[in-house]
């Protein structure tokens, strides 16, 4: 997938698309991306995580000419609760009317290009492309040169939303490699609620590349629970990047489970724009075989008064890597911040490793701010104390390692969402948790 | 039902068991007693089959079996529990969680089916009532937060959970108040019979006022260097360990 390649096929998407109102973003994001590139392990946000080699192979770019993927694939993947949840279907990075169910009325779902130019129009001038303010790497602007079969979705003011909303990033790869692009634009209004479990499929037998980017906003007394699920196949790479804007002050919490995924990149930006906001962070990636995970996560405190709580925990088995890396920012006019940060890590074999570095950045002087990282081993002692009890090695580790999991996994409040981690988590492990 | 026989053992270099010999029967409860470092705690460690010793000499059987050749969990299977000097907190684990698994494992090994969700409550009601324990302790993450006196009942619940053959207490009584001492003695009192046997490893002779046993060992230097009835540990106590250590010591030189 040569440069050449991507410019015929950024073409291609421009001609296509009859909405002339997202031309211009398109047009920026494909300039930015040949001014940027592809990051190299010399940028220091992509040191750890080599992804040229993705874009040596072939790609598809499925764009708006999808397969036939139809309800009979998505019952396979759906997730528990479904049944009562809003569900929200990409396939090959673009939306799918047809495939989708909307059950709440607080939620209004409707293609970006059309958000554009009616109402929300100021809200998508004043958010689309946001994150690149913080990604400052060719991968993000990519999404943006690609940008079709986007969707914006609006939590209506002051409405709770009681169904959950479930997005579902499929990539339908069947024997080409596709690269899949997804992009949305969340509004939550308001006093609105809203509860989001964002997760990625892959279906075939070839490999697929995912870069998707999901843009939220979330206004005044707005509440947001945010959980992103990764379990895709080893032979599956992505990018996800969700990025949050908290304009007013508002609540937000996000859990992030990586369980599987040849190379994962996950990109978590919360900016506290308004005073008091308050953000939760958890992160737990349990990686085996040879996969590759980094959690980049940057809390950006612009306002004074802002709580933000980060806790990252990793399992890392044979030859797999993860990556942490927390940046904190503190503004100037941030004074009264507390932010806190912490990663912890065990390593499961000889093999594995982990690079892990916290980022403070702080430049007010009245503010309680704290981060750290461990990296360790399990812990022989209490795997003697459970085998004495007469528990076999075997499950004892299966326990500890579901222990060390346990202070994550509580953060999933959605109790179907959290039993079926639990359940894949009991599947890795070989041993029913529950 | 359990047969030292010139057990050495000791970790990394360092040699620690010189020599034990030891036999005890069904029914009967052992004290071994000594000064610190004498090596009590390593005695009780490797009976358990923690991997940090090495056996270097001797033998150990448990009931009919060879219990070196054993990992951990099987020698719990076959019947031997260790009730921890300090038990390992371990947060995130639910204490009833680990004694669940802990007690079908071992019921798995001995042939048995699993108890279900029904007869496993019953029976955990049954010795809480025994041990005085409390439903929220166990509800809590193993040992996590624990007071002293916490930890050893739980201990003992545990041990009243899995029924074994031969009960290894190690220091069960450090750290304790004499309330504490009371209660954990008389679950184990209550546990005694016939079939059971229990070895009580303590530094100090005041649990044997309330567990008595049957004999008492002296440990002293990685050897058992006597051995007699409890009058033995209340002249112990009186006498503090010094005159065994000057008995030894002159015995050595000569």
């Amino acid at each position: 997938m040569n440069t050449a390649y991507i410019k015929e096929h950024f073409e291609q998407v421009q001609q296509a698309d009859k909405n002339k109102e997202l031309d211009t973003v398109r047009q920026n994001g494909f300039n930015l991306f040949n001014q940027l590139g592809i990051p190299t392990s010399k940028n220091e946000e992509w040191k750890y995580t080599r992804i040229g080699g993705l874009f040596n192979k072939e790609y598809v770019f499925a764009g708006a000419t999808t397969t036939a993927f139809d309800t009979a694939k998505l019952d396979a993947i759906r997730l528990p609760g479904h049944e009562e949840a809003n569900e929200l279907v990409f396939v090959n990075g673009v939306f799918s009317f047809e495939l989708s169910v909307i059950r709440s009325s607080s939620l209004h779902v409707l293609p970006l290009e059309e958000a554009a130019r009616n109402e929300y129009a100021d809200i998508v001038a004043a958010n689309l492309g946001h994150s690149a303010k913080y990604l400052k790497d060719g991968i993000n602007a990519l999404n943006t040169a690609f940008l079709q079969g986007a969707i914006f979705i609006h939590v209506k003011r002051g409405m709770l939303t009681e169904h959950p909303v479930y997005i579902y990033h499929i990539s339908d790869a069947g024997t080409e490699n596709i690269l899949s692009q997804p992009r949305s634009l969340v509004h939550i209004a308001e006093s609105a609620q809203v509860q989001m479990v964002e997760s990625f499929f892959t279906m075939g037998i070839a490999e697929s590349f995912t870069n998707q980017v999901m843009e939220i906003v979330v206004e005044k007394d707005a509440l947001l629970e945010f959980y992103k699920i990764q379990n895709d196949a080893a032979t599956t790479s992505q990018v996800s990047t969700t990025h949050i804007r908290q304009t007013g002050k508002s609540y937000t919490h996000v859990v992030t489970i990586s369980l599987n995924g040849g190379i994962v990149r996950n990109n978590l930006n919360v900016v506290l724009e308004a005073a008091y906001s308050e953000a939760h962070l958890y992160g737990l990636y349990f990686q085996q075989g040879q996969t590759h995970i980094d959690n980049h996560t940057v809390v950006d405190n612009v306002k004074p008064n802002c709580l933000s709580n980060e806790l990252y925990k990793g399992i890392i088995d044979d030859k797999a890597t993860a990556v942490f890396n927390g940046k904190i920012f503190v503004q100037p006019q941030a004074q009264k911040t507390n932010a806190y940060q912490s990663n912890k890590n065990i390593l499961l074999s000889a093999d594995a490793s982990v690079n892990t570095k916290p980022q403070l950045e702080i430049f007010a002087d009245d503010v309680k701010c704290s981060h750290g990282c461990t990296i360790g081993r399990l812990n022989e002692e209490g795997l003697f104390y459970l085998q004495s009890r007469g528990i076999n090695e075997t499950i004892a580790r299966s326990l500890l390692v579901h222990a060390f999991a346990v202070d994550i996994l509580e953060h999933i409040k959605p109790i179907q969402i959290r039993e079926y981690v639990n359940r894949m988590i009991s599947e890795r492990l070989e041993f029913d948790i529950a | 039902m359990l047969t030292i026989q010139n057990l050495h053992a000791g970790i990394e270099e360092k040699q620690i068991l010189k020599g034990i010999n030891l036999e005890i029967k069904p029914g009967e409860v052992h004290a071994i007693m000594g000064p610190n470092g004498s090596g009590k705690s390593t005695l009780a460690s490797v009976l358990a089959g923690k991997s940090s010793y090495t056996v270097t000499e001797g033998t150990v059987e448990f009931l009919g079996k060879d219990l070196l050749e054993l990992s951990p969990e099987k020698r719990a299977g076959e019947g031997l529990f260790l009730g921890f000097q300090y038990p390992v907190e371990i947060p995130g684990l639910s204490t009833t969680n680990f004694i669940k698994t802990a007690v079908n494992e071992v019921r798995k090994y001995r042939g048995e089916s699993p108890l279900d969700a029904v007869s496993f409550l019953k029976l955990m009601k049954e010795k809480m009532a025994l041990m005085n324990i409390d439903q929220s302790l166990l509800s809590r993450p193993l040992n996590e937060g624990f007071s002293g006196g916490e930890k050893k009942r739980n201990e003992i619940f545990q041990m009243a959970m899995l029924q074994p053959k031969l009960a290894i207490l190690d220091e069960t009584d450090s750290g304790l108040d004499i309330d504490a001492i009371r209660v954990v003695a008389a679950g184990v009192n209550k546990l005694r019979n016939k079939d059971n046997s229990v070895l009580l490893v303590t530094h100090y002779q005041r649990l044997l006022d309330y567990i008595v046993p049957d004999f008492v060992h002296v440990l002293y230097n990685g050897r058992i260097v006597r051995s007699g009835t409890k009058e033995l540990a209340l002249e112990l106590e009186e006498r503090g360990y010094d005159f065994i250590k000057n008995e030894v010591n002159v015995g050595e030189e000569a």
